[in-house]
C-alpha cells in the first residue's frame, strides 16, 4: 500500500496531540512539560521533512534544521532555569508552582 | 514497496507508543529513555523519507545531547515516584475533547490535502537526485550560500543559551580555594612586596 | 444727586460698620450709622417737601448703570422718584434714624453692636432701593434685601436656637411670597416685553380684558399678574395664610421689630400693590382678592391678638391687622387712604415697638404681662408714650373734623371708603374692619393695663430694679409721639384731602369714581352710623378692656376656663402653624428623607459611584481567580485558545456555517 503524505502527517499530528496532553494533564514534575514540548517540536519537524519530500523541496529539511537547534538551546536554557528552580524551592512539583497567583 | 510500507507502520507504531509512554511513565527517568527511544524511531521515519542528514543530526543532537542532558537533571534533581495524584481526573475530560478537536482536525486537513500538480514546479530548491548529490551534500549547498545568514543566527542563537545556561546555573560556592585571575593581574608591588628591617638575632 | 445721596448714605453706613467695626468699636459704628442715618432722614424731609409738597417731580429716572441688557431684557439700576417714593422715603428714613439713635441704648450691653448697626443700615439700604426702583427687577432686588436683612436681624442672637428657627421660618415664608412674585415678573416680561414700570404702565390698558388659555382654561392676563404680585405682597406683608412668621419674628431685638416688622419690610407688600395701581386698576377681579384677604386678615389676626401674652405679640399681631386695613383699602381702590395709614401706622406702630422696647429693657429683659402690672409709677413717661401710642392705633379722635390722633384720620377713611365702594368685598370688607375696630382697641388697652396699670404681678425684685430707659431711648419715643399725633392731621389734605391730586400726581391711578375720599370733602354724604361707627367701636373696646382688667381682673379667667376651645384657639393663633406643619412641613421633610434616603442614596450612590465600585471589585474579584499561578492552566487555556482559531479557520475554508 502506498505510503502517502497523509500518512506521515497523520503521525505528526498524532505525536503532537500526545505533546500537548503531556502538558496540562501531567502532575508529576516539570520535567514532563519540557519533554513534551521537546515531542511536540519532533512531530513539527516530521511534517516538516514530509512536506520537504513529497514536494521535492529542501528548504523544508534546512528548516527542520533550524527547528532542531532552537530546540536544543530552549532544552537547554529550561533545563538551567529548572535546576535553579529546584535549588531555590527545593521540589519541582507542578502543583507548588503557584507563585504568580492573582 | 511493501517494505517500506512495514518499515513506516513499525516505526510510527513505535514512534506513537514511546510518546505516548513519555507521558504515562511514573519513573521520570522511564520517561526519558522512551524519549530516546521516539527519537531513534523518528529518525528512522526520516531515513524512509530520504533525509538522512536530519536523521543523523537527530540522532546526535537530539539523543546525545539533549535527551543526555534531561537524564542528567532528572538524576540530579533525584525526583521521587509520583503517583497518580488525585487531581488528574479533573481536567481529563475537557482535556481529552480538546485534544481529540485538535488530532481530529489536523487528520481531516491531512486527509483531505492535495497537492496541486503546479507546486512541483515551485520549489525553490529541488531535491537533486541522490545519483548526482548526497542528501547531505545538497543541504549544504543551499545552507552555505542561500541560507548562510539564518545559520549564523542559528550559532548565534546557541552561544547565548549557552551564555545563559551557565550564568543560571553558575555560582560560587564558600570554602573553594579559585584563583581570581584580574586579581592576580592588577597586583602591584606594594600588596606583594615588603621590606623590613631585620635585625640580627630577631626574627620578622 | 439729592436722591443718590439719599439712597446711598445708608450703604455707606452699613459698609463702614460691617467691615470696618472692629476699628470703630461698638460705640463708633453707632455714630458713624446714626449720623449717616439722621441725615438722610433730614435729606428725605427736603425730598419730600421738593416732590410731594411743591410738585417738582423729575422727569426721567437717575441711572446708575446698565443691569440686564439681554435680548429684550433691559434693565438698568435707576432712581425713579415721585410722590410714592418720597413718602415712603420720609416713612422708611425716619422711622430707621430713630431706630439707630434708640439701638444705641437698647443694645449698649451687647458686644456685637457693630454687626447690628451695620444690619439695620444694610435693610435701609435695601428698602430704600425697594421703593426707588424703575422697574421690577430692582424692585425685586430690594425686596429680597429686605428679606435678607429680616433673616440676618431676626436671627440676631444667634445663639439662640428658636431665634435661628424663626429667622429661618420668616424667610421661608417669605420664599412662598416670593415665588408668586417672581412668576408676576417673568409673567410680566412674557406678557409686556418689558420689566420697566413705565413701559409696562403704559401699555396696561391695552391689556385689560385679555385672556389666555391653560389647562383648557380661559383666565385673565392681568387679574393673574396681580394675583401672583398679591401673592409676593401676602409673604411680605404677612398676610392671612403667609402671617405665621410674624409673631415668631419677635425673637429678633425689639429695634428690629420696630424697624423692619412694624414700619417699614412689612408695608413693602402695601408698597406693591399701589406702586403697581396701574396695573390693578384693570384687573377688579385681583382688586376683589386683596380687599377680601385683607378683611380677612385685619379680623383674623386682631382675634389672634386678644388673648397672647407676650407684650411683643400682641403688637406684632396688631401689626398684621393694620396691614389688613391698608390691604383692603388698596382693595377697593383707595390707594391713597393705603397709604395715608401705611404713614401714620408707621410712627404710632414704631412708637408701640420702641415703647415696649423700653419696657422690656426696664424690667430686665421681661416680656410677659401676666409679670407685670402697675408700672406706671416706676416708668411714667414709658407709660405716657405708650399710651399716645395706644391712642393712636385705636382711632380717638372726633369724627367729622380731622381733629384727631394720626390713627383716627387715617383709619377712619379707610372705613368709610369700604362703606363707599359698596361692591361685596367692599361691604365685606367695611364689616370686618368695623369688627376689628373693636378688637384693636380691646386689645391695645389690655396691653396698657396689664403692664402700667391694676395691681402689680411682677416680682418684688422686679419692681425695685424697674427703671425709666435713658434719654438716648426715650427721644426716639417723644419724636415717634409727635408723629403719631400731629401726623395724621396735618397731612390728610395732602393724601386723601382737597389737595391730593396735586400730592399724588401721577403716581397713582385711579380708574372710575372707587377712589377715596371719604364723605369729608366731596362725594356723597355718608349715613350718620358709618360715621360714628369707628368711634363707637372704639369706645366699646375701651370700656370693655378697661372692665375686665382693671374692675375686675378675675373676669378674664374665669372666661378662659369656661371657654377652654375658643381660647385655645385663638391662643394656638388658630392652630395655623400646626395646620401648616401637617399639610407642608411634615410631607416635605418625609419625601427629603425618602429622596435623600432612596433616591440619593439607594439609587444614585447604588448605581452609582457606590454600585460601581463594589461591581467592579466584585467582577474583579471573580476574574483574579483565572490567574491560578499553575503555568499548566495556563498552557490549558492556550490550548483551548489554539483549539478555537484552528476550528474557525478551518470552518471557514471549508465554508460550512
Amino acid at each position: 500500500m502506498e505510503i502517502g503524505l497523509g500518512n506521515y502527517l497523520s503521525v505528526a499530528a498524532i505525536i503532537f496531540t500526545l505533546g500537548i496532553f503531556g502538558i496540562f494533564l501531567n502532575k508529576k514534575n516539570v520535567i514532563i512539560i519540557l519533554m513534551s514540548i521537546e515531542l511536540m517540536l519532533l512531530a513539527v519537524n516530521i511534517n516538516l521533512v514530509a512536506f520537504s519530500a513529497f514536494l521535492g523541496d529542501l528548504v523544508g529539511q534546512v528548516f527542520a534544521l533550524f527547528v532542531l537547534t532552537v530546540a536544543a538551546a530552549e532544552a537547554a536554557v529550561g533545563l538551567a532555569i529548572l535546576v535553579v528552580y529546584f535549588r531555590n524551592r527545593g521540589d519541582i512539583d507542578v502543583e507548588n508552582i503557584n507563585l504568580m497567583k492573582g | 514497496m511493501i517494505l517500506q510500507a512495514i518499515a513506516f507502520y513499525v516505526f510510527s507504531t513505535v514512534l506513537v507508543g514511546a510518546a505516548f509512554m513519555v507521558i504515562a511513565a511514573r519513573n521520570p527517568v522511564h520517561s526519558v529513555l522512551f524519549l530516546i527511544l521516539a527519537f531513534f524511531s523518528a529518525a528512522g521515519l526520516f531515513v524512509l523519507l530520504g533525509a538522512e542528514f536530519i536523521a543523523m543530526i537527530l540522532v546526535v543532537v537530539y539523543v546525545g545531547a539533549v535527551a543526555v542532558l534531561f537524564l542528567f537533571v532528572v538524576m540530579m534533581l533525584d525526583i521521587d515516584f509520583v503517583e497518580l495524584r488525585r487531581g488528574f481526573l479533573q481536567y481529563l475530560p475537557t482535556g481529552v475533547v480538546i485534544g481529540l478537536i485538535i488530532l481530529g482536525e489536523l487528520l481531516l486537513v491531512a486527509g483531505i490535502a492535495i497537492v496541486t500538480p503546479e507546486t512541483a514546479g515551485l520549489a525553490a530548491h529541488p531535491i537533486p537526485s541522490v545519483a548526482t548529490r548526497t542528501n547531505t551534500g545538497a543541504l549544504g549547498d543551499i545552507l552555505y550560500t542561500n541560507y548562510i545568514f539564518l545559520f549564523q543566527a542559528a550559532g548565534i542563537i546557541l552561544l547565548i543559551a549557552m551564555i545563559g545556561a551557565i550564568v543560571l546555573t553558575l555560582r560560587s560556592r564558600e570554602g573553594v580555594k579559585k584563583q581570581n585571575i584580574s586579581d592576580q593581574v592588577n597586583r602591584r608591588r606594594e600588596d606583594g612586596v615588603e621590606k623590613v628591617t631585620v635585625r640580627p638575632g630577631q626574627g620578622i | 444727586m439729592l436722591y443718590q445721596t439719599i439712597v446711598l448714605l445708608p450703604a455707606i453706613g452699613a459698609l463702614a460698620a460691617g467691615l470696618f467695626g472692629k476699628w470703630l468699636g461698638p460705640r463708633g459704628s453707632g455714630i458713624v450709622t446714626c449720623t449717616l442715618m439722621v441725615l438722610t432722614a433730614l435729606l428725605s424731609f427736603i425730598a419730600f417737601y421738593q416732590v410731594a409738597v411743591a410738585g417738582n417731580v423729575p422727569e426721567q429716572a437717575v441711572i446708575f448703570f446698565t443691569w440686564f441688557d439681554v435680548g429684550a431684557l433691559e434693565a438698568d439700576w435707576a432712581i425713579r422718584v415721585d410722590t410714592l417714593t418720597v413718602v415712603m422715603f420720609v416713612v422708611v428714613n425716619t422711622v430707621s434714624s430713630m431706630v439707630h439713635i434708640y439701638s444705641v441704648g437698647y443694645m449698649s450691653h451687647d458686644p456685637y453692636r457693630p454687626r447690628f448697626f451695620a444690619l439695620l443700615s444694610m435693610f435701609t439700604f435695601a428698602m430704600l432701593m425697594l421703593v426707588t426702583a424703575d422697574n421690577f427687577l430692582q424692585l425685586f432686588f430690594g425686596w429680597e434685601g429686605v428679606g435678607l436683612a429680616s433673616y440676618l436681624l431676626i436671627g440676631f442672637w444667634y445663639k439662640k436656637p428658636s431665634a435661628n428657627a424663626a429667622a429661618i421660618k420668616a424667610f421661608i415664608v417669605n420664599r412662598v411670597g416670593d415665588f408668586g412674585f417672581a412668576l408676576g415678573i417673568m409673567a410680566i416680561f412674557f406678557v409686556f416685553g418689558s420689566v420697566d414700570f413705565d413701559t409696562v404702565f403704559a401699555m396696561a390698558p391695552s391689556m385689560a380684558g385679555r385672556e389666555f388659555e391653560f389647562l383648557g382654561q380661559q383666565f385673565d392676563i392681568l387679574t393673574t399678574i396681580c394675583l401672583l404680585l398679591f401673592m409676593g405682597a401676602m409673604g411680605k406683608s404677612a398676610q392671612f395664610l403667609l402671617h405665621t412668621w410674624l409673631p415668631d419674628a419677635m425673637e429678633g431685638p425689639t429695634p428690629v421689630s420696630a424697624l423692619i416688622h412694624a414700619a417699614t419690610m412689612v408695608t413693602a407688600g402695601v408698597f406693591l400693590v399701589c406702586r403697581c395701581s396701574y396695573l390693578f386698576e384693570y384687573a377688579p377681579g385681583a382688586l376683589a382678592v386683596v380687599a377680601v384677604v385683607g378683611a380677612v386678615t385685619a379680623f383674623a389676626t386682631a382675634t389672634m391678638a386678644l388673648v397672647q401674652y407676650d407684650i411683643k405679640r400682641v403688637i406684632a399681631y396688631s401689626t398684621c391687622s393694620q396691614l389688613g386695613y391698608m390691604f383692603f383699602a388698596a382693595g377697593v381702590g383707595a390707594y391713597d387712604a393705603a397709604m395715608f395709614h401705611l404713614f401714620t401706622h408707621a410712627f404710632f406702630k414704631a412708637l408701640l415697638f420702641l415703647g415696649a422696647g423700653s419696657v422690656i429693657h426696664g424690667l430686665g429683659d421681661e416680656q410677659d404681662m401676666r409679670k407685670m402690672g402697675g408700672l406706671a409709677k416706676q416708668l411714667p413717661w414709658t407709660a405716657g408714650l405708650m399710651i399716645i401710642g395706644t391712642l393712636a392705633i385705636t382711632g380717638v379722635g372726633i369724627p367729622y373734623t380731622i381733629v384727631g390722633f394720626a390713627g383716627f384720620v387715617s383709619k377712619d377713611v379707610i372705613i368709610e371708603t369700604a362703606y363707599e365702594a359698596a361692591t361685596a368685598p367692599g361691604l365685606f370688607a367695611f364689616w370686618m374692619g368695623l369688627t376689628a375696630v373693636a378688637m384693636t382697641s380691646f386689645y391695645s388697652w389690655r396691653v396698657i393695663f396689664m403692664t402700667f396699670f391694676g395691681k402689680s404681678r411682677a416680682g418684688q425684685q422686679a419692681l425695685e430694679q424697674a427703671h425709666e430707659s435713658p434719654a438716648v431711648m426715650m427721644i426716639p419715643l417723644i419724636i415717634l409721639a409727635l408723629g403719631a399725633v400731629f401726623a395724621g392731621a396735618a397731612f390728610h389734605s395732602f393724601f386723601v384731602g382737597a389737595g391730593q391730586e396735586h400730592f399724588w400726581q401721577e403716581a397713582l391711578l385711579f380708574v372710575g369714581d372707587e377712589h377715596a375720599v371719604a364723605g369729608m370733602a366731596d362725594g356723597p354724604a355718608l349715613p350718620r352710623w358709618v360715621v360714628w361707627g369707628p368711634f363707637a367701636m372704639m369706645l366699646v373696646g375701651l370700656v370693655w378692656s378697661y372692665h375686665w382688667y382693671i374692675r375686675r381682673p378675675d373676669i378674664p379667667q374665669r372666661i378662659a376656663d369656661n371657654n377652654g376651645i375658643l381660647y385655645r384657639f385663638l391662643l394656638n393663633k388658630w392652630y395655623f402653624d400646626e395646620i401648616y406643619d401637617f399639610l407642608f412641613v411634615e410631607p416635605t421633610k418625609k419625601l427629603g428623607h425618602f429622596l435623600w434616603k432612596q433616591g440619593d442614596g439607594w439609587l444614585i450612590d447604588g448605581f452609582g459611584p457606590d454600585g460601581v465600585a463594589t461591581s467592579v471589585l466584585a467582577t474583579t474579584r471573580r476574574i483574579v481567580k483565572v490567574q491560578t499561578g499553575y503555568v499548566y492552566h495556563y498552557a490549558f487555556v492556550m490550548l483551548i485558545g489554539i483549539a478555537l482559531f484552528v476550528t474557525y479557520y478551518y470552518v471557514r475554508s471549508v465554508g460550512a456555517f
